[in-house]
């Protein structure tokens, strides 16, 4: 595993992603809220009415805010066309933007209501019109609460900036989401890091504005001023300058697997000239949306989820009908090319510890119905209310003793443990090779197939040297390979692997690489 | 009616707050150059009717009129250029230093006032010049109050309000800013209105002298006729408290 300070040089480009998405959702919260502060210190229903709503807005967790402006986009996409971006920027800038007004908002209505009467009185005895008046003297004289306000959004909006990652925009959440992931407390510590540096920092040259501006030091609030400017403009500058020329962004889901996969695929687009960027760490409902948006270009996905998903079918007419017809819609309906299959699937199953398996004469699903009244099963939290669930139940008569619900890490412990004596895995969990586990078979087809599916965004679905260079991978990668490299990179041990090294591993197992 | 062009009319001027009556109908012309005191207890709405000249307060009933014009008619920042406006809260900005303060009226119109003009306006109300780059809060109360008066001098008013100008103010400094205001007063050829609730004072400053009750004007006379026994009970009232004191401290001057 990297050490911290060797991956921190690597994160120039999310620094200024997050520098130029925090900046700017501070300086639209700004342009809102200060106005709407002018407005509310001479309108008691005004003042209550923003406040209340800006409180509300810090009720909802940044987490669900950000997740809730893709729909809000997607519906909005009827009014203003379907090139409105429903990923990345947009989304967080308006909902770090909302997340920010609050402190904003409070503390310059707060610093209005208590100016002292006698000077404002004098603003009019003097003869102030509005205007001067609060350009002179109130908007001076509240100047240094105002900029305790921005100081505090500051820190929220940069430390919540970093779950811009899980909406496909650039931050410094990624190497924490990736880390997390993987479990390479490596990059989720150099990520909370940097992040918290940032914040830091912000919040020490802000802290010079404010006392500067408090002491009528010109040149310090000035100063101060410039060095947080400098700042924005340099993320902005690295960033337009990386920006040159699109690149292929490619997706990966919350789990170790997708982060693998993104990275092989991106590695051969690398080596076929193209410039790459990964959106780390997405939500698994946005994925879907933002490769048929172009917002993403490609991604791995699953037959079953996008049959039941998207399509809302609850059949199962076997793998090949159901990966034709999904094939079919996708280009009919979203013009996403579907490219291919990689030949293994990550689906639902059945798996035992080998010597119970061997204990029992168990190794299919007909085999387990006949033992099963006696034997207690385990499943994910969901398990048993999916339709895959009910599909095998019902077509093998699966009847056991007791039926119980695990976190899927403690499902494969309360199998090793005989807490659980058959469990419902996932095909390509890498704890299936490490726990020398055996899946059983499902002779009726009763499981709907997850084959895992290259999908290319419209934007790039003509683009032949994107497919002559993924070509390769589809039927490529089976099973056990996947199997072994998702426990290298889910492994805590010496022989962890980061989704780089084991998407080079697997591309040298599937004989694509030296 | 002395003057036949007086600079300040009240023609019924009246205001209420909901049920409660601040100001009832005051009648009264006030001729340009005469110094004027207004006088009354707290609540009978002394700084209400001031507040009306320079339309801080707008009158629910009757009207203003300055220089024959209503004062509800002209636009409220361009009339208070017009006025200086010194009250008890004095109300320096306290972000801005001696000199900003003092300019602030011409700065409003654009207008520059120059450092020698500071150093004049502050040697007017006996202030070193080199206090021009004070801040407020580096100043005594009584050095305050007279950066007030300065900064209400200082666009050249017709007409100089005063609201308890001097009530913050310890007796012997009010004593001299009183007298340095009347001496303004004189050499400035201005037109002073002050309310102030010490009889005395009032009756030492100025040349006419109107008494408040209860909203209605009572009194209007001059500090003559109310210390021979003018003006009816209220401003007798009044005129009793100072007549007392001087009568009791001159009584122990004789015994001691």
């Amino acid at each position: 595993m990297a050490p911290v300070w060797d991956i921190l040089p690597g994160l120039g480009d999310k620094l200024a992603a997050h520098v130029v998405l925090s900046a700017s959702a501070i300086g639209l919260a700004m342009l809102i809220a200060l106005p709407l502060a002018v407005w509310a210190s001479r309108s008691q229903a005004v003042a209550r009415l923003s406040l209340s709503l800006a409180s509300l807005v810090q009720t909802i967790p940044a987490l669900a805010l950000l997740a809730l402006f893709f729909p809000l986009l997607l519906s909005l996409r009827a009014v203003f066309g379907e090139d409105l971006p429903t990923l990345g920027f947009l989304p967080a800038l308006m909902a770090l933007t909302l997340y920010a007004l609050l402190p904003i908002l409070r503390n310059t209505v707060t610093a209005q209501a208590n100016l002292d009467p006698g000077v404002l009185e004098a603003a009019d005895g003097v003869g102030m019109t509005k205007w001067q008046k609060l350009t002179l003297v109130e908007a001076p004289l509240s100047a240094p609460f105002i900029m305790a306000g921005i100081r505090t959004a500051s820190v929220w909006t940069i430390g919540a900036a970093t779950l811009a990652t899980t909406i496909g925009q650039p931050s410094l959440g990624d190497p924490i989401f990736a880390g997390l992931q993987t479990q390479n407390w490596a990059l989720v510590v150099a990520g909370c890091l940097a992040s918290a540096g940032l914040a830091l920092v912000a919040d020490w040259l802000l802290w010079w504005v404010e006392r500067g501006i408090r002491q009528r030091r010109r040149w310090q609030w000035a100063g101060a001023l410039l060095a947080v400017v400098a700042g924005v403009s340099a993320a902005l500058w690295a960033q337009t300058d990386s920006a040159e020329g699109r690149r292929i962004v490619i997706a990966a889901k919350q789990f170790s697997e997708q982060y693998i996969l993104a990275r092989l695929i991106g590695s051969r687009l690398e080596a076929a000239g193209y410039k790459v960027e990964y959106r780390d760490g997405l939500g698994s409902a946005v994925v879907h949306g933002a490769v048929a948006a172009s917002s993403i270009d490609i991604s791995v996905d699953y037959t079953g989820t996008i049959w039941t998903n998207y399509l809302g079918r609850k059949d199962n007419p076997g793998r090949e009908a159901m990966y034709e017809t999904i094939r079919e819609w996708e280009w009919r309906e979203n013009g996403v090319r579907v490219l291919g299959r990689l030949g293994f699937e990550n689906a639902y199953a059945f798996a035992m510890r080998e010597d119970r398996a061997r204990e029992l004469g168990v190794s299919s699903l007909i085999d387990l119905a006949a033992v099963a009244p006696s034997l207690t099963v385990g499943g994910d939290p969901e398990f048993f209310e999916r339709p895959e669930w009910i599909a095998v139940r019902d077509a093998y008569g699966l009847n056991f003793a007791k039926r119980r619900n695990f976190a899927p890490t403690f499902m494969y412990n309360a199998l090793a443990s005989g807490e659980a004596d058959v469990i419902s895995a996932y095909t390509s969990d890498g704890r299936i090779a490490a726990d020398r586990l055996v899946v059983l078979e499902d002779p009726e087809g009763a499981l709907p197939s997850y084959d895992a599916m290259i999908m290319l965004s419209p934007r790039i679905a003509g683009d032949e040297g994107v497919v002559a260079a993924l070509t390769p991978l589809l039927g490529a990668i089976g099973v056990e390979a996947m199997r072994a490299a998702n426990l290298a990179v889910d492994r805590e041990d010496a022989h962890k692997l980061t989704p780089e090294q084991a998407a080079a591993w697997l591309a040298r197992q599937a004989g694509l690489a030296k | 009616m002395t003057n036949p062009q007086p600079l300040l009319v009240f023609e019924r001027a009246a205001r209420a707050y909901g049920a409660s009556v601040a100001v009832a109908g005051v009648d009264c012309a006030i001729a340009a150059g005469s110094f004027v005191a207004l006088v009354g207890a707290s609540g009978s709405g002394k700084s209400t009717l001031l507040k009306m000249v320079n339309a801080l307060v707008e009158p629910t009933g009757g009207r203003v009129l300055f220089s024959g014009e209503d004062v509800t008619r002209l636009a409220p920042a361009r009339l208070r250029r017009r006025v200086g406006y010194v009250f008890q809260g004095i109300g320096l900005f306290p972000h801005m230093n001696v000199a900003q303060n003092i300019a602030i009226g011409p700065r409003l119109t654009g207008e520059k006032t120059t450092p020698e003009r500071i150093a004049d306006l502050l040697r007017l109300v006996e202030l070193e010049p080199g206090l021009a780059s004070r801040m407020p809060d580096e100043l005594s109360g009584g050095q305050r109050q007279r950066v007030g008066v300065a900064r209400a001098l200082a666009s050249a008013p017709e007409l100089l309000l005063m609201d308890e100008p001097f009530g913050a103010l310890d007796p012997v400094t009010r004593d001299a800013l009183g007298r340095k205001v009347r001496e303004l007063h004189e050499r400035l050829g201005l037109t002073t209105v002050m309310v102030t609730h010490d009889m005395a004072e009032a009756l030492l400053l100025a040349d006419r002298v109107l008494v408040m009750d209860q909203g209605k004007l009572v009194a209007d006379t001059t500090p003559r006729a109310l210390l021979a026994g003018e003006g009816g009970p209220v401003a007798q009232r009044l005129v009793a408290v100072p007549r007392g004191q001087a009568e009791r401290l001159a009584a122990m001057e004789r015994s001691a």
